[in-house]
């Protein structure tokens, strides 16, 4: 039996979410008593495959088709179930991001396996099966049970600790015959953008609000968000007025982020923005409101006029960068 | 073609979530139920493409698994704008439970496209659209922010990591909508209100389904620790602060 963990790689190349999911699929190994196997699919070279190595996949099942060059939800939910019952694995997991919510709900039915989405801790329990997830959207945590045989489980991203456990994982590449009619997917055009950090990976959002008035005084958001080795945000009114893409809008209706801090610059806090961001490690608030909500949800906040403290954050941060 | 939205109801977003005695569910007094928000921008879209002659859509229906009680949203999404509506009637016990029961609805009624939102307010699970696609043995695409037609095709924008896909696949299909799918979610107007109570509302008894998770307990976020404040003259502070008490940078 082994905890079957799926990596995704962009570009050939694996990322903090990659490890951070197979460290807790060590961790869930560790608890039930088994191995971990991670899939890969695509094509990635045996050194960076290894890597997974280090987080504790005892073993590295690599896929590579033509076929999957484009990603059809239908194939590559078929991709997984046939690895995950080749391997006889009983837990399977995947990153609740956009990959693993197309893939996951398929896999389910497939396997008849109840899904934890976006779990944010190691199983609670092994019996009953119990995880650890989100619910209102980050108004509550629901302790549920999975009581199908085959489970899968969702990871919320940022959420859980990466850990070095060495193994020296065997690599075993495999082909699975994938019919090019099975492929329903079409993919007429691509728009990428590179080279600009993903919020959903920083580490350090800085986001700024209907508070700070207007497009032009975004500079010195972006200008912290540079300095701090990290990405910008904004609240859905600041999107929807066209300040900033809407790429960059956090809250219930945008981005779920986690990332280890968040300053929320002229920000009121709605209930509906907290629900983006609540799962931040630290959150600093920086408002001319003393009573605004969102100093509820801050470790760190300032009682002043944005337009007026972010230079001298700015400087401050330039101060320690020297 | 024909459109099916799935709409659940939800808790409006604003609600102070409290749960009931024993903490296994919420506590429902005083709660204002709303279509979650996704699935109100999902048939908003299916309406505007409906609008559009051009793309042939003969009519807009929506499905809900629930109990009588909540038929109130189903009429908010007639008033909306909907043709017509299904109800299953049955508790939505757990998302595989539900789906299987909006893949029967399909099963006999046969739709083109299906539009699901990312996720219900609530449970947050993002899987029961993906689930009604297979349960059907159809194609899903997911994370769609926006839907048009082009020469009588549905063409899907699918958002990507860094980026946006524009993507079709043949009908019928499953696609599971996030934010871009429509600007504003249309409002009942009075003439709206009215006609809704006399559009048809189909009432299905649900089939014998599994579910396969069940909430055991709901807790509350772990409470945060009260906030520091810092001079807004000597923002310098609060860097010196994240450095070396907090460690984030
Ligand atoms: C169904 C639904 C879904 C929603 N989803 C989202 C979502 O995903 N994300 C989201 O963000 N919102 C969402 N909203 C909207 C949400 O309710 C709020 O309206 C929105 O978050 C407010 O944005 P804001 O904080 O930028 O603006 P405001 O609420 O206008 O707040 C501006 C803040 O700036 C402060 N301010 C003003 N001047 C200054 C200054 N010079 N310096 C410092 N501070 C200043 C003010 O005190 C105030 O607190 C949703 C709403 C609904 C109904």
């Amino acid at each position: 039996m082994s905890v079957l963990v799926y990596t995704e790689n962009w570009d050939g190349k694996f990322k903090k979410l990659s490890f951070e999911l197979v460290s807790y699929a060590a961790g869930v190994a560790k608890m039930t008593g088994s191995s971990v196997t991670a899939l890969s699919v695509g094509r990635v070279e045996d050194a960076e495959l290894k890597k997974l190595g280090d987080y504790g996949a005892a073993k590295i099942v690599n896929v590579n088709n033509d076929q999957l060059a484009v990603f059809d939800s239908q194939v590559y939910a078929g991709v997984l179930a046939d690895i995950s019952a080749g391997k006889g694995s009983k837990i399977i997991i995947l990153a609740n991001n956009n990959t693993g919510k197309a893939i996951a709900p398929r896999l389910s039915v497939r396997l008849k396996a109840g899904v934890g989405s976006g779990v944010s801790r190691l199983p609670l329990n092994l019996n009953p099966f119990t995880v650890y997830k989100r619910s209102y959207s980050g108004n509550a945590f629901a302790h549920m049970e999975i009581n199908s045989d085959i489970k899968i489980l969702t990871l919320a991203q940022n959420s859980f600790d990466i850990a070095s456990t060495p193994n020296t994982a065997t690599i075993e590449n495999t082909f699975v015959t994938i019919e090019a009619s099975q492929v329903k997917t079409v993919v007429k055009n691509v728009e990428k953008q590179t080279g600009k950090m993903l919020l959903t990976d920083a580490d350090i959002v800085v986001s700024g609000g209907r508070g700070m008035k207007s497009p032009d005084n975004w500079g010195p958001i972006v200008e912290l968000a540079d300095l701090l080795g990290g990405a910008t945000a904004c609240s859905r009114p600041v999107s929807d007025e066209g300040w900033r893409p809407h790429t960059e809008h956090t809250g219930q209706t945008g981005k779920i982020i986690a990332p280890n801090l968040y300053i929320a610059v002229g920000i009121s806090g709605a209930t509906q923005h907290l629900a983006g961001i609540s799962s931040s490690k630290y959150i600093v608030a920086i408002n001319t409101d003393k009573d605004a909500p969102i100093f509820e949800a801050a470790q760190y906040g300032i009682v002043g006029d944005a337009l007026k403290v972010l230079p001298k954050l700015v400087e401050a941060v330039k101060e320690i960068k020297k | 073609m024909k459109i099916l939205v799935c709409i659940s109801n939800v808790p409006d977003t604003t609600t102070k979530i409290r749960f009931a005695p024993g903490n296994t569910s919420i506590d429902i007094a005083g709660i204002q139920w709303v279509i979650n928000p996704w699935d109100e921008l999902s048939l908003t879209r299916a309406l505007e493409l409906k609008d559009d002659a051009a793309n042939g859509i003969k009519s807009v229906t929506v499905v809900h698994v629930g109990p009588a009680a909540s038929e109130p949203t189903i009429r908010k999404a007639l008033a909306i704008g909907a043709d017509d509506a299904v109800r299953v009637n049955a508790e939505p016990r757990d998302a595989y439970y539900t789906a299987a029961q909006i893949a029967e609805v399909v099963k006999k009624e046969q739709f083109d496209i299906i539009l699901c939102g990312i996720e219900s307010s609530d449970y947050n699970g993002s899987i029961v659209g993906g689930m009604v696609a297979e349960f059907l043995g159809v194609p899903s695409v997911s994370s769609v922010s926006g839907i048009k037609f082009e020469n009588g095709q549905p063409v899907m924008t699918r958002e990507i990591d860094g980026g946006k896909e524009t993507v079709t696949v043949p009908v019928p299909f499953v696609a599971i909508v996030q934010k871009g799918i429509a600007k504003e979610p249309r409002i009942a107007a009075m003439r709206g209100i009215m006609m809704a109570r006399s559009k048809p509302v189909k009432l299905v008894e649900p089939v014998a389904v599994e579910s396969l998770t069940q909430v055991l307990e709901y807790e509350k976020p772990a409470p945060r620790a009260a906030c520091k404040y810092i001079d807004s003259e000597n923002p310098a502070q609060l860097i010196g602060l994240l450095q070396n008490e907090a460690k984030v940078i």
